[in-house]
């Protein structure tokens, strides 16, 4: 199963490039920089004289993988799903990736959705997001512009909407949210959803029109650090209309239930 | 830890062993003798004169059993207590050793603004390689702190006790006098903490509620009230056992530079009185200070006297100094504890006849749980200390079997019994945003009560509050208020960002004020973290019905939800900070400048 796996590491630059920064080099302006660039008197309408030292607007990275699983069943593969973001209070570039390695037993990646999103805040707890996203994987690829909002609902679901829009004239929705339920302070069971929906068919990633798929997943982790989480669990798969039809022309079936077993992890 | 440290001079990293070597300086000498008596000039732990000359240095420190960096000065963390005398002028040459921008700030005292001591503020700052001196003249007495005001190094160690002596008789005489400087340590670079903050506020808690809470609280309360209480939490995305952060799953709790384990002591004999000046050097802890055995006489507050209080225990916020006098008789050890607010841990030291003695370490107390009142809702839940608590408190109110156990004075202080207020305009018209999570619609007057944690104790133990504090000294300035200024308190936890008024430092300009006006300070906390709001060289008189007698402080802490106000007058021209203490709030915005104006202007 490791030596499946591995080949799809590749699929992951950006979080591997974050992997190997050691986290100060994660965070960028030293306030200390500010002196030498010899900041007028009128810094901050004259609240700061000699130059700014209350570094409030310091840019920030994260780097999250949610899911960096294995999924076992009918043929077995891997899945990630991660996320990072880059800026400071105001300005994000998100990175939002995910992908399945061997899904279909011949050693090819599919379902590869990576969005570049810019990110600001309209609210207490929700972001607007616009940006692009690519389908790259070993399928037809495609190319979307994207608009959506990420956040905290109300009773901590963390909430992710965003709508799709292809050069060719199709339009998507997905939709992903999760809930961190604490059974004790490390033991932590998380419940998953994602929906996909689409409005035309799109044979050359076997989508068909309507809802496409849900996923779910229910992990139950344990936070040896907050940055290192081994989990298990299981992930539930329903495919619909026209992208059921297509999957059960090349074989498979509507519906896909496996154990996962995986590990969460921070940089 | 008991180890001496080792030589002091190997090229720019040294060793730094704790304060070990203070505690058995201190042992070494004569017995009858106050304690700064017993160390001489030449001790680096304390020094004494009107000529200092401090070194800040990037050193291996070890305070948790790992081999990590600090920021020593003289090579100690803490820093060398410096004694001053009133009406003297001093000197402090401060050489910065360090890789990065420095600036000392001389926590508390009144001093022209180029010599506070705040990068970018009042001076350009103390670059490496460099010595800058500081020069004026000491115009007050008491107990006070300095620290490093740049960046995340005061968190690292870049911390020392301040004793100025009092011209004349010394109001407090005692037979020994110790300073206790409480901090916390933490391995590695504070800006991944600010770093995780960012990304996950909670990321320290492991206090927080569970599935094991929730069917406690269903046995105590019914599945009803704690699906409902749950409910409201939810509702408003907040957590209420977020009571600080970080916690000790990050920190180590030093008493004068020592972990709990290295045990530092402070020597008596029975019948002796003993001073402790307890100093809160933390970046973020506030502690429960309390010596099992003895009570403690408050006698001192922020460098001023006051009119002694007794109490069995006292909450001492971020950057605040409180001395306090104890008598012990008995010839036995007593534990000085000191619990963080949140449980999570605790600094501990001992005062004992005899070095190599100790005393039992008591239970902490239960963590304390944010309630409705904190949130300026206290009609939500009128008895309500907190679910989860393992006291005689339900979800809702104390439990009827257990009503005739609890006090009647206790249950007036219930936080859901606290005084309403009414939110000034300036808060009413606050609405919430990117970088406001809730208005606090209902402040409340919480003077009288400890704080969360401690309030439902006070008819088990006196715990100070802030309406104890007299001052024994009446105020100066009698005129009353010629305006007054409102600052609400604001932030939103969920993305770490902190301000006032909605803003972050960056993102406003000044405070403008007259040289020797006389104005009212109002705050009103609309976030539910404590903020130790300090600020720098005038002092803030706390209304708290005490007349004249009003308490000089230089830092106040503002519970959730509270509101209180203070009288101020500006002591001298120039870019005064007005901040909030905790070091990971105040470099998340909470930060103002109070520009201090001359009066022709």
């Amino acid at each position: 199963m490791t030596r499946r796996i591995l080949p799809a590491l590749p699929a992951l630059p950006a979080l591997a490039l974050f992997a190997a920064m050691p986290a100060q080099a994660q965070i960028f302006g030293d306030s200390g920089a500010f002196f030498g660039s010899g900041l007028g008197a009128d810094t901050l309408q004259g609240a700061s004289p000699y130059g700014n030292l209350i570094a409030d607007d310091r840019v920030y990275m994260h780097g999250i993988l949610n899911q960096n699983e294995g999924r076992f069943g009918d043929g077995s593969y891997y899945r990630w799903s991660g996320q990072a973001w880059i800026g400071n209070d105001y300005n994000r570039l998100r990175l939002r990736t995910e992908g399945r390695y061997n899904s279909t037993n011949n050693g090819k990646v599919d379902d590869g959705q990576h969005e570049l999103l810019y990110e600001r805040p309209i609210s207490t707890y929700f972001d607007l997001q616009a940006g692009v996203r690519a389908d790259i994987d070993d399928g037809t690829g495609r190319t979307w512009a994207a608009l959506g909002v990420q956040g905290l609902a109300i009773g901590f679901w963390n909430v992710a909407v965003t709508g799709y829009a292809s050069n060719r004239g199709h339009f998507a929705l997905r939709t992903d949210a999760a809930y961190d339920l604490y059974l004790t302070q490390r033991l932590v069971l998380q419940p998953q959803f994602e929906t996909n929906w689409y409005t035309k068919d799109d044979a050359g990633r076997g989508v068909g029109a309507g809802l496409s798929d849900i996923d779910t997943g229910l992990r139950l982790r344990y936070d040896i650090s907050r940055k290192f989480s081994p989990y298990i669990g299981v992930a539930y798969q329903h495919f619909f209309g026209g992208t059921a039809r297509m999957r059960r022309e090349e074989g498979g079936q509507a519906d896909d239930l496996r154990f996962l077993v995986g590990l969460r992890a921070w940089f | 830890m008991t180890d001496q440290p080792t030589a002091p001079q190997l090229g720019r990293r040294r060793f730094v062993q704790g304060a070990a070597a203070l505690g058995a300086g201190l042992a070494s000498g004569a017995l009858s003798r106050p304690a700064f008596a017993l160390t001489g000039a030449a001790d680096p732990s304390v020094l004494s004169g009107t000529r200092f000359d401090l070194t800040l240095d990037r050193a291996a420190v070890n305070k948790t059993g790992t081999e990590d960096w600090g920021n020593t000065i003289n090579g100690g963390i803490p820093g060398p207590a410096l004694r001053w005398r009133q009406g003297d002028v001093v000197t402090l040459n401060v050489t910065n050793n360090l890789p990065e921008l420095t600036g000392i700030h001389w926590h508390g005292i009144i001093l022209p603004n180029p010599m506070d001591g705040v990068p970018g503020l009042a001076f350009p700052g103390i670059q490496p390689g460099e010595t800058f001196t500081y020069r004026f003249p000491v115009v007050q007495s008491g107990t006070y702190w300095y620290h490093s005001h740049m960046s995340y190094q005061e968190q690292k160690g870049a911390y020392g006790a301040l004793i100025i002596e009092p011209e004349g008789q010394p109001h407090i005489q005692v037979d020994r006098d110790y300073v206790v400087v409480l901090s916390d340590w933490m391995d590695g670079s504070p800006l991944v903490v600010q770093n995780n903050l960012k990304q996950m506020s909670d990321y320290y808690n492991f206090n927080r509620r569970t599935l094991g809470s929730f069917v406690s609280d269903v046995n105590q309360s019914g599945l009803g009230m704690t699906v409902a209480e749950r409910a409201r939490w939810a509702n408003m995305r907040m957590d209420p056992s977020g009571i600080t952060q970080p916690t000790a799953a990050l920190y180590t709790y030093l008493m004068n530079g020592q972990p709990p384990s290295a045990n530092w002591t402070a020597l008596f004999r029975p019948g002796e009185s003993v001073r402790l000046r307890f100093i809160n050097a933390s970046a973020i802890t506030y502690y429960d200070v309390s010596i099992p055995g003895l009570e403690m006489d408050v006698v001192h507050v922020h460098g001023n006297d006051v009119v002694p209080v007794t109490v069995d225990q006292l909450r001492i916020p971020v950057a605040e100094t409180y001395d306090v006098v104890v008598r012990p008789r008995q010839d036995r050890a007593f534990t000085i504890f000191a619990q963080d607010m949140e449980r999570s841990g605790f600094a501990r030291g001992t005062l004992a006849p005899r070095m190599g003695m100790s005393a039992p370490v008591p239970p902490m107390d239960p963590a304390p749980m944010r309630t409705m009142a904190d949130m300026g809702k206290p009609g939500m839940a009128p008895d309500q200390v907190a679910a989860s608590h393992p006291d005689r408190t339900r979800i809702g109110g104390i439990m009827p079997s257990k009503m005739g156990e609890v006090p009647p004075e206790e249950r007036a202080r219930r936080p859901g019994r606290a005084r309403r207020t009414e939110a000034p305009p300036e808060t009413q018209a606050l609405k919430p945003g990117v970088e406001l999570q809730f208005v606090a619609k209902t402040p409340t007057d919480r003077l009288d009560l400890p704080g969360d944690g401690l309030d439902h104790l006070m008819g088990q133990r006196r715990i100070l509050t802030l309406a104890d504090l007299r001052s024994v000294n009446p105020g100066l300035d009698k005129r009353p208020p010629t305006r007054e200024i409102v600052l609400n308190l604001t932030g939103n936890m969920h993305r770490f960002i902190w301000g006032f008024d909605g803003k972050k430092f960056t993102e406003v300009g000044p405070i403008d004020v007259t040289l020797g006006e006389r104005f009212r300070l109002r705050f009103v906390n609309n976030t539910m973290m404590s903020h130790p709001i300090h600020l720098h060289g005038m002092w803030m008189e706390l209304e708290n019905d005490h007349g004249e007698h009003r308490p000089y402080l230089h830092t106040i802490n503002v519970k959730p939800s509270q509101q209180l106000s203070l009288l101020v007058t500006p002591l001298a021209t120039g870019q005064w900070p007005l901040h909030c203490h905790l070091l990971y709030h105040f470099e998340a915005g909470m930060f103002r400048t109070l520009r201090v104006l001359p009066r022709s202007a």
